[in-house]
């Protein structure tokens, strides 16, 4: 029997070597270029027939309307500490007045896009790739092969749907809670002038700033989504693969809200110049 | 070879609501060469690798038609993947595939998607959607593939309910997979696979994980579909006892290749090392081939 030997010639050991240092790298690549794929998958599925509006419904009431409750207690809270501190801040220059201005402002650019968007990864995105990854292990997804159903039209396209459909909408109710709980902070607790409140956020607050909360939201909802499907889909194994799959699709979903954020900042910036 | 003709791509369609079933329904919309042939199913050559390792090694089978065909093979020697070749979820690197006569690996995911209406599957642990009742779960490749009306998916899935012994399971029609038992989830795996009158019925190991009282249960009922809706049955096992309670025809996948094929009095004469190993552990060894012998043939 010839005896196996390890090739270690220099360009071998190179070769090696190179593919170590590459694997990173072709990694990171892999990760992304699968995910715009699923990314592009969803999209081209949603054109072709059938069309099953009722399931873009269920998950747009999974989305949006069971994410409800938390929105509304989470919005109500940031609307009421950013105007604490803020008017901790302006109290010092004696300009607390313009409390409603600045939280109405880093609400609708800031805070209630990303605050939504991480309250639906935690929320929904977990749910989701709980879901499908229960879904993987146990058959199910292969069962909608057999029955030529499209697995990628059937359950992923649907939540990237819903998702960038009821972002922006959450954000909205975002938006108006968190300043109700801005103005009764302000008004109730602190004494703020009613007509200065509502004057200064009339006057620094603008519809493209809703709008440019909105377009991140949206793309949030996107990244959000895709993170908790792709960690679902992907599953492989058993319980324990759905419960790290699950953790995966959440880390995923808040980092990519929050690097995507910086980017789209610095993006609608271009677009929306701001009015002097 | 091109798709089929259409009256082939639509074996199964419904018909005026009434459930079929009944023996020979499967077949009625097939060209009348292929259903006169007893082979429904030939693989000649296939293989299959996954990275480095080589799964299926030129493997020969054929599936006769209207019978209970039951690959045996231990864990790992690929007989869930050749499970999957049969319905077109996996691609061969090489070799053929013939379905009623249609060579089915170059065929593209529209006209996989036809083929698969001759197939259903029934999955190891019934791989019911967790999400639907059990109406909504028997009913979903009707709703997916067809437009009919809900009194006519109510009255299909109510006959099945009942054919499958089923239908005496109080309020079973609004459960959902979690409230059912083991053996019930396999019955309703099983309604779903049939509800479209497939012709050919593919179970993935349908007894792993059950009791003694249950495996017989799913062994009848296999044979309960057999029977009385005329399907052709492929049944991916690795339980001895069960097999030769059950099968026409066994065939023994060993090293990525068919080692053995023949009845199960073939196959309990067979001098295969790797075979008499299995049938030895089942307990049914050369001491008991006088015994199990006659119990071997099928029970019909």
């Amino acid at each position: 029997m010839a005896e196996a030997s390890i090739d270690t010639t220099p360009r071998r050991r190179a070769l090696a070597i190179g593919g170590l240092l590459a694997a990173p790298a072709r990694s990171i690549f892999g990760f992304f270029g699968d995910h715009t794929l699923m990314l592009f998958h969803a999209f081209a599925w949603l054109l072709r027939r059938p069309f099953r509006l009722r399931l873009f419904l269920e998950q747009m009431e999974f989305v949006g309307v069971g994410s409800l409750p938390i929105i509304i207690l989470v919005g109500f809270f940031s609307g009421a500490v950013s105007a604490q501190q803020t008017i901790r801040a302006l109290e010092i220059f004696g300009q607390e007045h313009y409390v409603g201005a600045t939280v109405g402002l880093s609400l609708a650019l800031e805070l209630a896009p990303v605050f939504t968007a991480l309250m639906i990864t935690a929320r929904a995105g977990s749910g989701m790739a709980t879901e499908l990854g229960s879904m993987r292990i146990t058959e199910q997804i292969d069962a909608l092969t057999t029955f030529a159903v499209n697995p990628t039209q059937y359950l992923i396209t649907p939540r990237v749907v819903a998702s960038i459909i009821m972002m922006p909408i959450m954000t909205m109710v975002f938006n108006i809670i968190g300043l109700f709980g801005a103005y009764l902070y302000s008004i109730y607790l602190k004494q703020i002038d009613v007509g200065a409140f509502l004057y200064y956020f009339r006057y620094m607050t603008d519809p493209s700033d809703y709008l440019q909360g909105g377009v991140k939201s949206a793309v949030f909802g996107a990244a959000l989504s895709l993170a908790a499907c792709y960690q679902g889909f992907n599953v492989r194994g058993g319980a324990k693969e759905v419960g790290l799959a699950t953790t995966r699709a959440v880390v995923a979903g808040s980092v990519a809200v929050l690097v995507l954020d910086y980017f789209l900042s610095d993006m609608l910036a271009t677009f929306f110049p701001y009015r002097s | 070879m091109p798709p089929s003709t259409s009256s082939e791509k639509r074996p199964n369609a419904p018909t005026a609501g009434k459930s079929g079933g009944r023996s020979g329904d499967t077949t009625g919309g097939q060209a009348d060469g292929a259903a006169s042939d007893p082979v429904q199913i030939r693989i000649r050559g296939i293989n299959k690798t996954f990275g480095p390792q080589h799964v299926l090694r030129g493997v020969d089978l054929d599936i006769d038609r209207g019978k209970i065909n039951i690959v045996i093979g231990g864990s790992g020697q690929g007989k869930s993947v050749l499970m999957k070749h049969l319905m077109g979820l996996l691609k061969p690197d090489s070799g053929q595939i013939l379905v009623d006569g249609e060579d089915i690996v170059p065929m593209n995911d529209r006209q996989l998607g036809e083929l698969r209406r001759k197939f259903g599957m029934v999955f190891q642990y019934a791989a019911l959607f967790d999400s639907q009742n059990v109406v909504e779960n028997i009913a979903f490749p009707l709703i997916e593939r067809y437009h009919l009306s809900r009194e006519e998916i109510m009255t299909r899935v109510r006959d099945l309910l009942k054919r499958l012994d089923l239908a005496h399971v109080g309020g079973i029609e609004q459960k959902f997979p979690a409230e059912l038992s083991g053996g019930q989830r396999k019955r309703v795996g099983l309604a779903r696979a049939l509800i479209d009158r497939p012709q050919i019925l593919l179970y993935d190991e349908p007894t792993t994980g059950l009791d003694p009282v249950a495996t017989k249960n799913v062994d009848d009922m296999i044979l309960q579909a057999s029977r009385d809706f005329g399907v052709t049955s492929v049944v991916i096992s690795h339980d001895m006892a069960s097999t030769f309670r059950i099968a026409d025809k066994i065939s023994m996948l060993y090293d990525g290749k068919i080692l053995v094929t023949g009845t199960p009095a073939e196959l309990l004469r067979s001098q295969h090392a790797p075979l008499r190993e299995f049938i030895d552990m089942a307990g049914l060894g050369h001491g008991d081939e006088d015994q199990a012998t006659p119990s071997a043939e099928p029970r019909r």
